[in-house]
């Protein structure tokens, strides 16, 4: 490539600046509301699952059982299709289907149990003993789930958070195609609709930045909170 | 001080039917004791033991604590018996993400202490197994022994009148288990905590017991005196762990 056509590239991009400062706003509306629901009710949801498990405080097949099976179930529909059925849910809860807040709903109805399990993974991690030891000393079961399960496991969950928000970026791009807006959606819409790859090029290199920078930042927390 | 009567616990069998871990044994351990269970693997030593915090809830009799009938509580009264009674463990079970005196501090806690008197609680107790210079290492950072007298450390902080080892020095080498051993009847003199001590090792029940009780099979089959080192043993089955040992 020559200085021109280098030159070219950068003109079209620094045009589109507003444009893509809005894409970037809207990819971290849409995540950070997705992600606030999984923290929010995925990660009780996940304790749940951890504590009904065969020999755990709560022990509880049938719950377990059917908590499980409708994880699964939700996990099992392909995002796009999960966003399809949910359009009458969407516009019930939002009030319209299109914009970013409004692609919050499916992407938060597949955060939840997707960490959700990867809460309860984590907390298996935790020795069987330690919780015991709690017990023995005479602790409620809040305060074992607060002090013990979520103190031990800390770092874990902090990994299984950032697998989340990276897995999640690249379903706001789906779900930006079908009116949420956000970085995939700008590349689709220039790069592939209107021929421009330049644009395409360059959403998929600031998305490579942004995955790296979280996984950066998740790694580092991940590793000053163990001390195992 | 502890009462244990007719006390029976089973579990089930992967393969089917029934392991009669404890089969209605009956013990009672005096104040100010320091009681072993000795026994080879399976005995049911540590079942019992595990018995007498409720740990293991029994299928059939009474564990009977500082007077108070623990299979009788609820679940908010049984929480508060069990801080009257501390717990060290074979593999420590420290919380690995919290400092010696975080650990030491757990148990305060959870029983509701200001921050103030858990701080000189805490204090105190470190000074008891000497690990005051490790207050802020993690357990991650500590040898083998000193995880365990950070366990001790711990089961001793809320002032429990008793305190129940399960195997607290199998996972240590022999001059280390002297050490946690010393530790032990240290507290039980100094602060007059009942000790009832797991062990596999005559040695451990010669070293510091007053009393320990052999098992076999669920059942206790004989309960011997330990004078000056000296273990009286009348079945076959404690003579053989004499030889052992």
């Amino acid at each position: 490539m020559d200085t021109v056509t280098l030159n070219a590239i950068w003109q079209d991009l620094s045009m589109m600046g507003p444009e893509i400062a809005q894409a970037l706003l809207e990819t971290a509306l849409m995540l950070g509301l997705g992600l606030a629901a999984a923290l929010l009710l995925g990660g009780p949801l996940g304790i749940v699952l951890y504590l009904t498990r065969p020999g755990q405080l709560f022990a509880h097949r049938g719950l377990h059982g059917v908590l499980g099976w409708l994880v699964n179930l939700v996990r099992s529909f392909p995002f796009i299709i999960l966003m399809v059925s949910l359009v009458p849910l969407t516009r019930l809860i939002v009030g319209s289907t299109i914009g970013p807040v409004a692609a919050s709903v499916p992407l938060a109805f597949a955060a939840i149990p997707y960490f959700a399990r990867l809460v309860e993974q984590t907390l298996r991690e935790i020795p069987r003993g330690v919780i015991e030891a709690a017990e023995a000393m005479g602790a409620s079961p809040w305060q074992i789930i607060r002090k013990v399960l979520l103190g031990e496991a800390r770092a874990g969950l902090i990994s299984s958070l950032t697998i989340l928000t990276i897995s999640f970026l690249s379903y706001t791009a789906v779900a930006g195609v079908v009116g949420g807006g956000g970085i995939g959606d700008l590349a689709i819409r220039y790069g592939y609709y209107r021929f421009q790859t330049d644009v395409m090029v360059a959403m998929v290199l600031l998305l490579v930045i942004i995955v790296q920078v979280i996984q950066y930042i998740g790694n580092r927390l991940a590793h000053r909170l163990d001390k195992r | 001080m502890i009462h244990l009567q007719s006390l029976s616990k089973r579990f089930q069998r992967p393969e089917g039917g029934w392991f009669h871990a404890v089969d209605d044994t009956s013990l009672s351990i005096a104040q100010g004791e320091i009681f072993g269970l000795i026994g080879f693997s399976g005995a049911g030593k540590s079942t019992l033991l595990r018995l007498i915090n409720l740990l293991e809830r029994p299928d059939a009799g009474r564990v009977i604590v500082d007077g108070q009938d623990l299979t009788t509580l609820s679940a908010r009264q049984l929480r508060q018996a069990r801080q009257n009674i501390g717990m060290v463990f074979q593999q420590f079970n420290l919380l690995a993400n919290r400092t010696v005196a975080q650990n030491v501090a757990f148990p305060l806690e959870i029983a509701g202490w200001q921050k103030a008197d858990i701080a000189v609680r805490v204090g105190e107790c470190l000074e008891v197994v000497h690990l005051t210079d490790r207050a802020d290492h993690y357990p991650a950072q500590l040898s083998g022994g000193q995880k365990q007298r950070v366990g001790i450390a711990r089961a001793l902080a809320s002032r429990p009148h008793v305190i129940l080892a399960d195997e607290p020095t199998s996972a240590l080498d022999p001059k280390t288990t002297q050490s946690i051993l010393s530790c032990l009847q240290e507290i039980n003199q100094r602060f007059g905590v009942t000790v009832v001590i797991v062990t596999h090792e005559m040695g451990v029940v010669r070293s510091i017991c007053h009393r320990a009780a052999v098992l076999d099979q669920g059942r206790v089959i004989e309960v011997m005196d330990v004078a000056a080192g000296q273990v009286d043993a009348n079945t076959d089955l404690a003579r053989s762990l004499l030889e052992v040992a």
